[in-house]
């Protein structure tokens, strides 16, 4: 195999991999908190609609991207305050906001279907950016770079931080949190927020990006895949990076066993396999509960203070 | 605050089946105002969606056969729900129940017989019962959450049933769709009335959904699923099997799933095709809570939700709007019911008296 077609193959990886990245990167801190939001899909496609609504509109890729990442940590609101505040079902609630986001970014993307924008590419020269060789490190939409750089900032955040510290207690042990004075619900809602803010990022990266267009359901239910993600993880960002390149790899394969048609793998298969992968995740998991891999304790519990 | 929230001493029977109702209206409401937010008719959007479905007279059939497979699935979950099970794959339950009744009706293709129709039924339950028992054994012997690994099958359950189409189950007189043959006459559900699209699957589910609340609220199973749900202590204290009751629990949610999915495939489809899974596993989960976990509630919630398809339906004909705006109104009707579910602890109260203290 010659250079081009490797460096083709890892960036085309790359390129797959980050939008679970991102929608993963957030879910997991939702999850570290204590929370279930099943409604990553609905979330990535309202930013995806919103940031190519917007970059069309203005011309500005990054107006677009902040916009999105508002308007798609408005509908987590919404999710945390019947979640958190009325403390209501959190699986029904995140279901509910993934049918809701699918049916929003139809409506509102209508107008938007069959136009194209400029693709948010490489910031950098186009000397590097396009370079045979140096465009495997160089020739990436900026957002990859941010991705990368959200990896380490999660991970640091969690583990020597003193706010990561706090989110993983109300993650795992809500009452005792609780009860030395922190706020898990605003702890909580924060957390949301984060994931919403990621998610609605994550879209963008599909819209302006990816394809770069907009048509109904542009994510293509990526979105359990990110969640299927920050369980095949463990609930770690280390293992998220290179489950997001995983699964990246397995999706790309896919696509390329579809069009080339060979036989020796069904492509059903490996579009099948992150989701058993994670099956198998989850059971290894728990035979080996000691190893600090398991589950946030309190996932998907409400939380009443009884004061 | 000039409007407390003060807690009632019992939860609002009242309440507790008026905020449904609420839910819907307010979804009526709200869901034109956003509709004309961004640029549509919201008035004629509500019309079309929840109006014309119930005074179409010709409407009707479709109603009763969308509703069908959404109360079925969802009384078989509304039982895993008040268990404390979550069992949120009904979809993929549902998928594998389809494709195991149409395996037994593609081996027997070239038969006929009474007896083929009820054993592609038998072989819908074993397949949805079959594939909850996944998350069910690895929620009973290794504690793993069934809200992520039944999620996880059901996207599972997606690939198998493209890879059955496009390869092994392949029609091969079919021009290379990827579709199975049709069924042929002893294996699809009989009409039950004379020139209309209601199939017998539509009463059988009413039925289902009917005996399912007798043995809900009158056997010592339904009493033992509602106290393990309620009171965990407690049904430790009184002998009850937390496993036995996750057990149970998935496979009637599984089995009624793959039902549902049988039922569909051998009604409408009458042949298994990649379009096969539309929503409905996961539309039962708010099917399950607006009827208020309640079998007869769930036949209404079941009839809503049927009215916001078919609605959508006739607005995507008349009004030109996207097949997925049907799904706003159905995800604000949970939204809603979820927000007012306030009510039926609390009361609503005027504190005008605090407001004049405060003042003077």
């Amino acid at each position: 195999m010659s250079d081009t077609i490797i460096i083709s193959i890892i960036m085309t990886v790359i390129g797959a991999s980050t939008p679970i990245l991102l929608a993963a990167l957030g879910e997991l801190v939702v999850e570290k908190s204590g929370v279930l939001n099943l409604g990553i899909e609905g979330m990535m496609l309202i930013g995806a609609v919103v940031g190519f609504a917007v970059t069309l509109t203005t011309g500005f890729h990054l107006l677009g991207i902040v916009i999105a990442m508002f308007a798609s940590t408005l509908s987590a609101m919404l999710f945390a305050y019947l979640t958190l505040t009325l403390t209501a079902n959190q699986v029904a609630t995140g279901l509910a906001l993934t049918i809701f986001g699918i049916g929003i970014s139809s409506l509102m993307g209508e107008p938007y279907v069959g136009k194209t924008i400029e693709i948010f590419s490489s910031w950098f020269p186009a000397s590097l950016a396009e370079h045979p060789q140096l465009r495997v490190i160089f020739g990436y939409s900026p957002l990859v770079y941010v991705s990368l750089a959200l990896t380490f900032g999660v991970s640091y955040f969690l583990k020597k931080t003193r706010a990561g510290l706090i989110l993983r207690a109300v993650g795992e042990s809500d009452i005792s949190a609780h009860s030395i004075g922190y706020s898990v619900i605003g702890v909580r809602y924060a957390a949301v927020a984060f994931g919403g803010a990621m998610a609605g990022l994550a879209g963008c990266y599909f819209s302006l990006v990816l394809t770069p267009l907009w048509s109904e359901e542009l994510t293509a239910g990526r979105g359990w895949i990110a969640l299927a993600l920050v369980v095949f993880a463990a609930w770690k960002p280390s293992r998220l990076l290179l489950g997001a390149y995983l699964f990246g790899a397995i999706m790309t394969l896919e696509l390329h066993a579809k069009a080339a048609g060979f036989s020796f793998i069904a492509p059903e298969l490996l579009a099948a396999m992150p989701y058993l992968a994670t099956i198998v995740v989850l059971a290894l998991i728990s035979l080996r509960k000691s190893s600090g891999l398991a589950a946030p304790a309190c996932l998907a519990k409400p939380f009443k203070p009884s004061t | 605050m000039l409007i407390e929230l003060e807690k009632r001493k019992e939860p609002s029977q009242a309440m507790l089946y008026l905020t449904p109702v609420i839910a819907v209206l307010a979804t009526m409401f709200v869901g034109g105002i956003l509709f004309s937010l961004i640029g549509h008719n919201g008035f004629a959007a509500v019309r079309e969606i929840f109006i014309t479905p119930l005074i179409d007279t010709h409407k009707w059939q479709d109603l009763g056969i969308k509703a069908a497979p959404l109360i079925l699935i969802a009384v078989g979950l509304s039982i895993g729900f008040r268990a404390n099970v979550w069992n949120i794959g009904a979809e993929g339950q549902y998928i594998v129940g389809g494709l195991a009744g149409t395996g037994i009706a593609l081996l027997t293709w070239e038969l006929e017989g009474w007896w083929i129709l009820p054993l592609m039924c038998i072989a819908g339950v074993i397949g949805g019962g079959l594939y909850a028992s996944i998350p069910a054994f690895l929620k009973t012997k290794l504690n793993v959450n069934e809200i992520l690994s039944s999620l996880m099958l059901t996207y599972a359950a997606i690939q198998l049933l493209y890879y059955l189409m496009r390869g092994p189950w392949k029609d091969p007189e079919g021009f290379n769709f990827p579709q199975t043959r049709l069924f042929n006459d002893s294996q699809i559900l009989p009409e039950i009335i004379p020139g209309t699209i209601v199939h017998l699957g539509v009463p059988l589910a009413f039925l289902i959904a009917i005996i399912a609340w007798f043995v809900m609220s009158k056997s010592i199973f339904g009493f033992q699923i509602r106290v393990v749900g309620s009171a965990p202590a407690a049904a430790r204290y009184g002998g009850f099997s937390a496993k036995r009751t996750i057990w149970a629990a998935m496979l009637i949610g599984g089995g009624f799933a793959g039902l549902a999915g049988i039922f569909e495939a051998a009604g409408p489809f009458q042949q298994m095709v990649p379009q096969f899974p539309t929503g409905y596993g996961f539309t039962a989960i708010i099917v399950a809570f607006l009827g208020r976990l309640h079998p007869i509630g769930i036949i209404l919630g079941g009839l809503v939700l049927a009215v916001s398809y078919v609605g959508g339906e006739i607005a995507q004909t008349s009004l030109g709007l996207p097949n997925a705006a049907a799904g706003i109104f159905q995800a604000m009707m949970l939204f809603f019911l979820l927000a007012t579910d306030i009510l039926v602890k609390y009361r609503l109260k005027l504190n005008l008296a605090k407001q004049a203290g405060d003042a003077s």
